[in-house]
């Protein structure tokens, strides 16, 4: 049998007997998934916040002698060049590639409302200059960007962030803009105005905060994204120096000793891929919750 | 004769849940059965399991299901034969069921295509469906996306695609809802000529309206299951159970007004209380002057949407407006509250201007009328609860500490109760949303209340509640109301003038009465002639 969601009637979803047709309501919390990307996040948290509690060793100290080391009980992930523990990099690295993915999507973010609520609330003239300025952002490549920044502004975790958060403000900023536009078209902004309310009390009760909800989920999305570009710009060279340790930088110097030294690139690498995988994990099951939720 | 289709004792449940219980019936060739029933009556999934289009989470058993052979056990490619060539399904909502990116021919000639009609007559055969649905200009039609033809063209188009095949029998579920009262009156006789041509029919209606004029028998349903049964005149004309007693009486027409619709047996209703005095000598409370409203089209060219309006509006009473989709009715409601703009004439309210006043002054005087939309769900806030958005309205001169009292009040004067405030709208019926709808409105202590299509949404025994209800408070409140609607029945039932609109203009105009009984203009008797009636005679 083919075509069915199964609700027949949906005129009015009426008293009792409507709901036999819902399939179980299912909560995030009874996904396994769920639970086990909510465990991987709240760990790279943990090391962000607090490294030293997961690894005891540090992250710069050199040991010559015990360069080049495969995984073994006393490095779980092996050593690099330098003899530096990789599980001790990738632990402190979080911090970095976090702070740079959060502070990234805000400094995005940012940019982004104020493009997209001038486009959306200014009228018809600002709009087409807020569309046109979103149009020149986004034919630019991302990561060419970021690099155009990281050249005229030099090398550093700020600059690193400043790039990704430029990068990822036209995506952004169109999404503000269209929620503006439907949530200022909607009925129920028809009927705060029919209710005599003030231009900026609906703006602040009623078209901001329907402006924001559907973002939240948007952004726990974002974050994984902007981690991936840091990274990115880490391997190109870019951002965070060595020997300061930052994923996409450890990616890179492993690179030239892969064909010996697998884990120098493989543990970094899975690590960036579990933890933006996560993050996407917990925003689908986010955006689910709120589409059930709210939507109609 | 055999009959086309027996089934007895058919149950269908989804994961385990029943939702139709022992339904049985029979349809013999050239006859027309009909069910009715509410949202949620299980009408449409007792339909859809004759078709085996329930889904995979569906079970469903019958002691008997015979449709041309035995199809208990039936698979999935036994049925696929049955769809289209033996049993024409015409699903629900014609306004969304055809593929907006697909050519109404390519639709039409998907089933030929899935029975090995040749590709070559492909096209000749749409274009006689077509014509034979009723649908002019066939050849420019089938070139044409579902957005470019009106509902009714859309309804005739899939029932063209179900007729395809020529099957012996058609499913048509809701073919009229959400038609305008004309466009359903050609659709049904489209139905009634295809049954005079020997097919037969099973129909889905909440409207016993629609049922009574096509169905030789009728199976009516509640909770999934048939409460009663019979040929179609004795069941409308003598109901037995007292579930279609009450769906009988819920429905307004031309005996019920005075009446409490949700009674049964209708109880007439209370004597306007004295304590609200009319005012006849003073000025109307809104006065709409001339009102003209034009747009520019895509093209260039302006179209005026309503042409020329004058009505006045008195304390305390009730003028319906009624006409069809695009009649200019709700933009002439939008102006009234001063939402849009008039392109020429004016509004007044309370007898100084109101329309043309800049929004800022406009805006203390709104909590003088208040309106009520169609789509309630919509009208609120997504994020907030019913008590935030009843409380929301309420004038800025309550005290915040009085809010929880006064919401509680509102809803209980609307028939809820305080415990509904922390409910969110998405968690109420459909009824239940529109007597928050209501609360919201009335929250300001408005003099007027614009209705747009407040019931047209709701379910006939909902539909009468509301009614009763807009009733029970104009007589309390005395606050005018300006009622619009599609529904002539509902009109003349509320109103004590009516409008009637079309393209734009006032056509007729005249108390309820007049209106309804003796009409003047062409197509106020068009709309009345096309009304049907389902009370075939009093109730005993």
């Amino acid at each position: 049998m083919t075509i069915l969601a199964p609700a027949p009637e949906d005129t009015a979803p009426a008293q009792a007997p409507q709901a036999a047709f819902r399939p179980a309501r299912r909560t995030p919390l009874h996904s396994p998934g769920f639970c086990l990307a909510l465990g991987a996040v709240a760990v790279v948290a943990l090391a962000a916040v607090a490294p030293g509690l997961l690894a005891h060793q540090d992250p710069l100290e050199i040991h010559l002698a015990e360069s080049f080391d495969a995984p073994s009980l006393q490095h779980p992930f092996g050593t690099d060049q330098s003899g530096r523990d990789v599980y001790s990099r990738v632990v402190h690295g979080a911090g970095q590639s976090l702070v740079i993915g959060l502070g990234a999507t805000a400094i995005g973010l940012l940019g982004a409302l104020a493009l997209g609520l001038a486009g959306g609330l200014g009228g018809r003239f600002a709009d087409v200059a807020v569309t046109r300025v979103i149009e020149v952002l986004y034919a630019f490549p991302g990561i060419l960007l970021a690099l155009i920044l990281i050249a005229v502004y030099g090398n550093s975790a700020m600059t690193q962030m400043v790039a990704v958060g430029v990068a990822s403000m036209p995506g952004y900023a169109r999404m503000v803009r269209g929620q503006v536009l439907s949530v200022k078209g909607s009925l129920y902004v028809e009927a705060a105005r029919s209710l005599g309310h003030s231009p900026l009390r609906i703006l602040l009760r009623t078209i901001l905060p329907n402006t924001f909800r559907p973002l939240t989920v948007l952004i726990t999305l974002g974050i994984g994204q902007a981690i991936v570009w840091a990274a990115a710009l880490g391997f190109l060279g870019m951002g965070v120096q060595p020997p300061t340790a930052e994923w996409g930088a450890m990616l890179n110097a492993g690179r030239n000793y892969i064909q010996m030294a697998w884990w120098m690139d493989f543990f970094p690498g899975i690590t960036i891929v579990l933890f933006t995988l996560s993050l996407t994990v917990i925003g689908r099951h986010l955006q689910r919750a709120t589409d059930s939720g709210a939507a109609r | 004769m055999k009959p086309l289709i027996t089934a007895e004792n058919l149950a269908v449940s989804f994961d385990g849940t029943p939702v139709v219980h022992d339904v049985s019936f029979t349809l013999r060739a050239g006859s027309c059965l009909g069910i009715v029933g509410e949202s949620g009556s299980g009408k449409s999934v007792t339909a859809r399991s004759l078709l085996g289009l329930n889904g995979e989470n569906a079970t469903v058993t019958a002691t008997t299901l015979d449709i041309g052979g035995d199809l208990r056990s039936a698979t999935e490619e036994q049925f696929r034969r049955l769809r289209g060539s033996r049993i024409g399904y015409v699903l629900q909502d014609a306004l969304t069921s055809l593929d907006p990116i697909r050519r109404v021919g390519a639709e039409v000639a998907e089933p030929l295509r899935l029975h090995g009609v040749p590709r070559a007559e492909r096209p000749g055969r749409v274009q006689d469906l077509l014509a034979a649905a009723g649908i002019p200009e066939p050849e420019l039609r089938a070139r044409q996306r579902p957005s470019e033809l009106s509902g009714g063209l859309r309804q005739r188009a899939l029932i063209a695609a179900a007729l395809a095949l020529d099957p012996e029998i058609l499913i048509a579920d809701e073919p009229t809802t959400a038609l305008d009262v004309t466009v359903q009156a050609e659709i049904l006789s489209l139905l009634e000529d295809s049954l005079a041509q020997g097919r037969s029919i099973i129909l889905i209606s909440h409207d016993l309206a629609v049922v009574e004029r096509l169905a030789d028998h009728v199976l009516v349903m509640k909770h999934g299951r048939v409460v009663e049964q019979g040929p179609t005149h004795e069941v409308l004309t003598h109901p037995q159970h007292e579930y279609t007693q009450r769906l009988l009486s819920a429905v307004p027409s031309a005996h019920s007004r005075g009446e409490r619709l949700s009674d049964t047996p209708p109880q007439p209703l209370q004597i306007r209380s004295a304590a609200i005095p009319r005012p006849a000598e003073a000025g109307p409370v809104l006065s709409v002057q001339g009102v003209t409203k034009r747009y520019r089209g895509p093209d260039g060219r302006h179209r005026t949407v309503v042409d020329d309006v004058s009505f006045d509006l008195h304390a305390g009473e009730t003028l319906g407006i009624v006409g069809e989709s695009g009649s200019g009715k709700s933009t002439t409601a939008w102006m009234s509250l001063a939402l849009t703009a008039p392109s020429a004439g004016q509004v007044l309210l309370d007898g100084r201007p109101w329309s043309g006043l800049p929004e800022r002054r406009r805006r203390g005087r709104r909590r003088r009328i208040s309106v009520v939309h169609q789509d309630s769900l919509g009208s609120f806030d997504p994020r907030w609860t019913v008590g935030r958005i009843i409380a929301d309205a309420l004038p800025g001169d309550v005290p915040r500490a009085q809010h929880a009292s006064r919401v509680e009040e509102l809803l209980d004067s609307v028939g809820l109760t305080g415990a509904h405030a922390v409910r969110h709208p998405l968690s109420l019926s459909g009824g239940q949303r529109q007597r928050v709808s209501i609360a919201r409105a009335l929250a300001t202590g408005p003099e007027i209340l614009v209705l747009d299509e407040p019931v047209s949404a709701l379910d006939v025994s909902i539909q009468a509640q509301v009614l009763d209800l807009l009733v029970d408070l104009q007589r309390t409140l005395g606050t005018a109301y300006l009622f619009i609607s599609h529904d002539l029945g509902v009109i003349h039932h509320l109103s004590d003038r009516v409008l009637v609109m079309q393209g734009g203009r006032i056509v007729e105009s005249g108390s309820a009465d007049d209106v309804f009984f003796a009409p003047q203009h062409d197509y106020t008797r068009q709309l009345v002639s096309a009304l049907p009636s389902p009370r075939l005679e009093e109730i005993a």
